[in-house]
């Protein structure tokens, strides 16, 4: 699908703030406040927007800190669908974050989040080991998450310059 | 000893020139709370992370000595070949380009380097706060020239005609220009140049906001035909890379003009800091995408800012780079001081009064754009409110 830049550019500001008023949206691309709200039904029509995401840090309430880990998957593909049931048959679970498949060492890369370690290893024991293609899984837990989807946690970069200056 | 017989010391020169007004306001915001500030000068960005890294490595591999008088010659190399790939000019590294402590340095130079006692150099109202002083330190008399509003602040040629006298030796032209942020065509900049060679003048064209043109591409003055050898080109890493804290500028010229620079610089500087030039290779081998980034931003917080201010009673044409805004207050039937100072008082915003860049600037008043969205956004809500208030 292409868009026109100015529909990109829209696209690029919801995506850094989905918060952002339409009316400054508008103001910021020279578009009346209609044009832009049309422009963003279009692409969540389209699916371009999938979806409104807010970044919670978790670690910051007690109690729901949660646990994360990257597990690497090696699976055998089948003929005729190649990596694509096995990817749908483990994005199913809600506790998948996400699914990808890779290049290099293992096949498919899973991000799994649970209230603890055991139900992430119930999980992988249990329910990702068990099914037919898969062959192996390596399973690496979180321990600090630094910045996460272009954001730094805990970032707090104030305003070093002085007041007014020529 | 008294005041008076303490003074008796100083230079006729240095007691007469006037303090910068952008101190007084600076002291009176310095210390309030809650204070948005538009009156700021320079980037909201930090210097990205690869040119702060390529400044650590090289303290870490110990390059902590002078650099040749000129700066590192790797460093010329690349703003030579910035200068030609993005703006068409054609500088030598060895003998044309010399590195500054910011480009403040490379207007003090340039300025010194041309000015006998007594010579007239043309400055453009609205104004950087620096030029008048700059020639008058140099032993020179700055001759204004006011634009205004309905030409969208833009120097005229015929303006220079009329100010033109034997004495005149150059002129400085900044665009896209502080304060106002009004960037001249090439058809203008052409224009200009016919009385430029017509009374065989110097321009000392300031183009430290280059990078910051939003709706044309940038035209150096240097580039204009037959321009090259009547131009002293004077930029720096500042404003385009987010770099001000650095102080790096540089100048270019024809070798005769830059060698007699290099003259005073070489007494009264030695180089540029090194540790700064090894950043700013960085920042023009790999940070151009970031500028480009930066650039966007601008423009979007612009388009934003501009609107607004509009919307609420203080008309503004759109200025084409830099990141000022420069508004008519004249529906608060105030003084550009009264304004600037009742806005700070009454609503916290921070702005610079138009008066303090010379004459043609009252009226109006200087508030940046480099601020976050969010900040412009409490700052318009603040303003909007100070209006509907004074109107």
């Amino acid at each position: 699908m292409t868009f026109n830049e100015i529909e990109v550019e829209i696209l690029g500001l919801i995506e850094k703030d989905s918060r952002l008023p339409i009316e400054t949206i508008a103001k910021m691309v020279n578009k009346s406040t209609d044009e832009v709200t049309e422009i963003i039904r279009k692409f969540e029509d389209l699916k371009v927007i999938v979806e409104y995401n807010t970044i919670v840090n978790w670690r910051k309430v007690d109690g729901h800190e949660g646990v994360t880990a990257m597990i690497d998957v090696k699976v055998t593909p089948k003929r005729g669908v190649g990596f694509d049931e096995i990817a749908e048959r483990i994005y199913r679970y809600p506790e998948v974050k996400s699914v990808y498949l890779m290049s290099g060492a293992y096949d498919l890369s899973v991000v799994i989040e649970g209230r603890s370690m055991s139900e992430v290893g119930n999980f992988v024991s249990e329910k990702l080991s068990t099914l037919d293609s898969v062959l192996s899984t390596t399973t690496h837990f979180v321990m600090k998450k630094y910045k996460h989807d272009g954001t730094i946690f805990d970032y707090g970069e104030d305003d070093k310059r002085i007041v007014v200056s020529p | 000893m008294s005041i008076n017989n303490r003074t008796q010391y100083l230079s006729k020169t240095v007691s007469n020139l006037k303090p910068s007004g952008i101190r007084r306001f600076f002291d009176l915001a310095a210390n309030m709370e809650g204070v948005i500030s538009l009156g700021v000068g320079e980037p909201d960005f930090v210097t990205s992370w690869a040119v702060r890294e390529a400044c650590i490595l090289s303290l870490e591999q110990g390059h902590t000595s002078y650099t040749a008088n000129a700066g590192l010659i790797e460093l010329r190399k690349e703003i030579s070949s910035y200068l030609n790939r993005t703006f068409s000019v054609d500088y030598s590294p060895t003998t044309e380009i010399l590195v500054t402590v910011g480009a403040s340095q490379a207007l003090d130079l340039a300025l010194r380097a041309i000015i006998d006692p007594g010579d007239e150099i043309i400055i453009v109202e609205p104004t950087f706060v620096s030029y008048g002083p700059l020639v008058t330190l140099a032993g020179g008399v700055p001759v204004p020239i006011h634009t205004n509003s309905e030409d969208e602040f833009k120097l005229k040629p015929e303006q220079i005609e009329k100010v033109v006298t034997s004495r005149t030796k150059a002129i400085i032209i900044c665009s896209p220009n502080n304060p106002t942020g009004s960037v001249l065509t090439k058809e203008e900049l052409v224009e200009i140049s016919k009385i430029i060679k017509k009374h065989n003048l110097l321009v000392i064209s300031d183009e430290i906001y280059a990078e910051l043109s939003y709706d044309q591409k940038y035209t150096s003055f240097a580039s204009i035909d037959g321009m090259f050898d009547q131009t002293i080109l004077i930029s720096g890493f500042s404003k385009g890379f987010a770099m001000t804290g650095w102080r790096l500028g540089f100048v270019c010229a024809p070798t005769e003009l830059l060698q007699a620079m290099l003259k005073i610089h070489q007494y009264a500087m030695m180089c540029a800091p090194t540790m700064a030039q090894f950043a700013a290779i960085e920042a023009l081998k790999g940070g151009m995408q970031d500028v480009e980034n930066m650039k966007k931003s601008y423009r979007q917080r612009r388009n934003y800012f501009i609107n607004s201010l509009t919307e609420i009673g203080l008309t503004c044409y759109s200025p084409g780079g830099a990141f000022y805004a420069f508004p008519s207050i004249e529906k608060s039937g105030m003084s550009s001081e009264q304004f600037a100072e009742a806005l700070l008082l009454e609503e916290r915003v921070a702005v610079v009064p138009g008066n303090v860049f010379g004459e043609s600037g009252e009226g109006f008043v200087r508030a940046s754009y480099a601020s976050s969205i969010e900040h412009l956004q409490e700052a318009i809500k603040r303003m909007k409110r100070f209006m509907e208030k004074h109107s």
